[in-house]
């Protein structure tokens, strides 16, 4: 067991400009299962094969424990890996498979067939041991590939997007029993993945990137509720946080017909940067549907409503007297409202909400950082 | 218009060759025209309409000669009267015809297996290095010379000139040995070693072709394989050894399976260089010298039978490990 710390660990590829991951300053602690979130292009899993050394480091060190291992062979490292794709190695049975890392490094037979054994029987998978890996689904594969990993003992476990090739029902389901196997064995997991809900189920603490950068690292529920700026905001959460920019005007952002009140240290800590304006956020379960003429309420027209059983969701634009205005959620173009499922308006309805005390973030706008 | 039957000058033969090809195309023509006239053709037409040609031309072509030249292993040198299985038996026990059988056993098991090795080698060696376009096209020059060319080149190579003051090698290899302070080789001469040196030949032209399909097999090998195992605590031979070599085996069974056919019928390379004299000849050239030269047709089949005999185990092999490679996808 180890911690793990990149130390301004950068990674600039062969004739590109700017660095795939940028002076990634983290530190993951004993036993710590910390996923590695963003988009497509954003360097998470550059940042874990770096960890692996499978990628160069071009600057900054990498550590597991106090050792330094930017310089060390992958093999030497101590630590095993989950890919995407599994990697099983299609000419060896299932139990060679598992126990191969053990076999090159010269471990008797016996106690490789115990270890094999051992990590078959957590993962259910003793009557597939002399099976080929063409011969098992999708999910059994899978699950031999974590299998190799638990069987070399290793001080860091590594797993880059190890459920994006299972189907969704047999990922959620995957998804908890990976969480809890690694509670159970308690070894420092990073977990790359682009999906956002699975990095709030799965995680100890999230740590997002975007563009090689890292924008926030914390707990499921610090991301949740204190994205550090716009990126954060809207990338964790499902669905996405409604998020606009508005003119500033008496201490009260313009967000349509409503004035919502800012911060006195947020209206001071504007610049000249943001041109008198202001970057609000609040998501669609911070809303709350009010009469019409209720003070900091304003109107949305009804597009479509999504209904969940247990949730409805209300997707709409915003309506103004001054002007469009780009607020929307996500990539929707749309605002989004949490509704009372028993109380769904109809398509073309308009509906008056206004944001409940406390929830809406507010970043700059020229920065996106966070100001409330 | 007897020209037509007994062209002589190039211009009657072209024109000769102008009709054919235009009297084929006319044939196959109005075959498929035919074929596609009724409104709803029964299968077997349709089928007939566009294999029946080839398979005429197989019967024709393949088939029929192969009988014959069965038929032809059973009879005396003119093909007059049955001798039953004497040829065979003359074959098989005669000192003469068991070298020319040691010879082919040593070229069938030599030239495949190390082409194929040098062909893996340097699939490996050269695989994503900065030259590995020029180093492949280099060793693949040589399927594109014919095997006649290449033994010429070789016999050069090979040159002997006898080692008295005031003569100068012209072979290559006598003159490196020379420079070495060793003396001169008759390469094509000396036995048993001569076969070996012709060996040489047919792996230089083989090589190639091996290095070509491992090569492609290599690059197929998804590269978080090549990672996992890195993490594994392979690298340089281990990799090769568990990883690279098994997954490609298919690759490796085709190859060494076709160069193996194409060794069982080689015989530009011994007739180029020597006519099978020397205590070099193999089937191939000993059927050829048998039925031409020696006007021996019967002992010349029962030779050609024996190669496609040995050649049969080969393609079955083959064709069975195709079928295992298929299922393992």
């Amino acid at each position: 067991m180890a911690t793990v710390t990149f130390d301004h660990a950068t990674r600039l590829y062969p004739g590109t400009e700017r660095p795939a991951v940028d002076q990634l300053n983290l530190h993951i602690e004993d036993g710590e299962f910390l996923v590695l979130v963003g988009p497509s292009g954003c360097g998470k899993s550059t940042s874990l094969r770096m960890l692996a050394g499978l990628e160069d480091v071009n600057g900054g060190r990498i550590l597991i424990g106090d050792r330094d291992v930017t310089d060390v062979q992958p093999k030497d490292r101590d630590i095993a890996m989950v890919f995407q794709n599994y990697a099983l190695y299609p000419h060896m049975s299932v139990a060679d498979n598992m126990g191969f890392a053990l076999k090159i490094a010269g471990t008797p037979k016996a106690e490789i067939r115990q270890r094999v054994e051992e990590a078959a029987k957590i993962l259910d998978l003793t009557e597939y041991l002399d099976r080929k890996p063409k011969a098992l689904s999708g999910g059994q594969r899978q699950r031999v590939a974590m299998g190799r990993a638990i069987v070399r003992q290793p001080q860091v476990f590594l797993m880059d997007e190890p459920l994006s090739n299972l189907d969704a029902k047999l990922r959620v389901q995957t998804r908890t029993q990976i969480a809890s196997l690694q509670r159970r064995l308690g070894v420092t997991t990073v977990y790359v993945t682009h999906d956002q809900t699975e990095a709030l189920t799965m995680g100890d603490r999230i740590a997002v990137l975007n563009k090689g950068v890292l924008q926030q690292v914390g707990t499921p529920r610090e991301m949740y509720d204190q994205p550090a700026n716009v990126f954060v905001a809207g990338f964790i959460g499902s669905p996405a946080m409604n998020i606009g920019t508005f003119q500033v005007k008496d201490g009260a952002a313009l967000v349509g017909n409503a004035q919502v009140p800012l911060e006195r240290t947020v209206v001071d800590a504007l610049t000249e940067a943001d041109g008198g304006k202001v970057t609000v956020g609040f998501r669609p379960e911070s809303l709350d549907v009010v009469g019409s003429g209720t003070a900091g309420s304003f109107q949305v027209e009804v597009n479509l409503v999504e209904e969940l059983g247990s949730d409805a969701f209300v997707y709409g634009s915003l309506k103004s007297d001054v002007g469009a205005s780009d607020l929307s959620a996500g990539d929707s173009d749309q605002v989004i409202v949490r509704i009372d499922p028993r109380e769904v308006p109809m398509k073309g309805d308009t509906i008056n909400v206004a944001i409940k005390p406390g929830q809406s973030h507010v970043f700059s706008a020229a920065t996106g950082n966070r100001l409330s | 218009m007897d020209w037509l039957l007994a062209a002589d000058s190039p211009a009657q033969k072209l024109t000769v060759m102008v009709v054919a090809i235009a009297l084929f195309v006319a044939v196959v023509g109005l075959i498929l025209f035919l074929v596609d006239r009724p409104k709803n053709p029964p299968r077997w037409v349709v089928a007939l309409g566009f294999v029946g040609l080839p398979l005429a031309g197989l019967a024709f072509g393949l088939v029929y000669p192969g009988l014959v030249t069965i038929k032809n292993s059973f009879y005396n040198r003119d093909g007059s009267q049955f001798v039953g299985l004497d040829n065979y038996v003359t074959a098989l026990t005669t000192d003469q015809f068991l070298i020319v059988l040691r010879n082919t056993a040593i070229w069938v098991l030599v030239a495949p297996v190390l082409a194929t090795l040098i062909g893996l080698v340097y699939a490996v060696v050269v695989d994503r290095s900065r030259f590995e376009r020029v180093a492949k096209a280099l060793i693949f020059l040589p399927m594109a010379i014919s095997m006649v060319g290449a033994s010429i080149i070789w016999k050069f190579v090979y040159e002997f000139r006898p080692d008295q003051p005031g003569v100068q090698q012209t072979g290559l290899l006598n003159q490196v040995l020379v420079w070495l302070g060793i003396p001169p080789q008759q390469f094509l001469i000396n036995q048993p070693w001569n076969t070996l040196f012709l060996v040489v030949v047919l792996i230089w032209i083989q090589s190639g072709f091996a290095m070509t399909l491992l090569s492609a097999a290599i690059k197929a090998i998804p590269d978080d394989i090549i990672e996992a195992a890195r993490l594994d605590g392979l690298s340089g031979f281990g990799l090769f050894r568990y990883i690279t070599v098994p997954s490609i085996r298919p690759a490796i069974v085709v190859v060494m399976t076709t160069i193996a056919i194409t060794t069982l019928k080689v015989f530009d390379i011994v007739r180029t260089m020597t006519a099978g004299q020397f205590g070099t000849s193999i089937v191939a050239n000993e059927f050829y010298t048998q039925s031409f030269g020696q006007n021996n047709a019967g002992l010349g089949a029962a030779l050609a039978v024996l190669l496609f005999i040995l050649v049969i185990p080969i393609i079955a092999y083959n064709v069975r490990q195709l079928r295992l490679a298929e299922e393992v996808r």
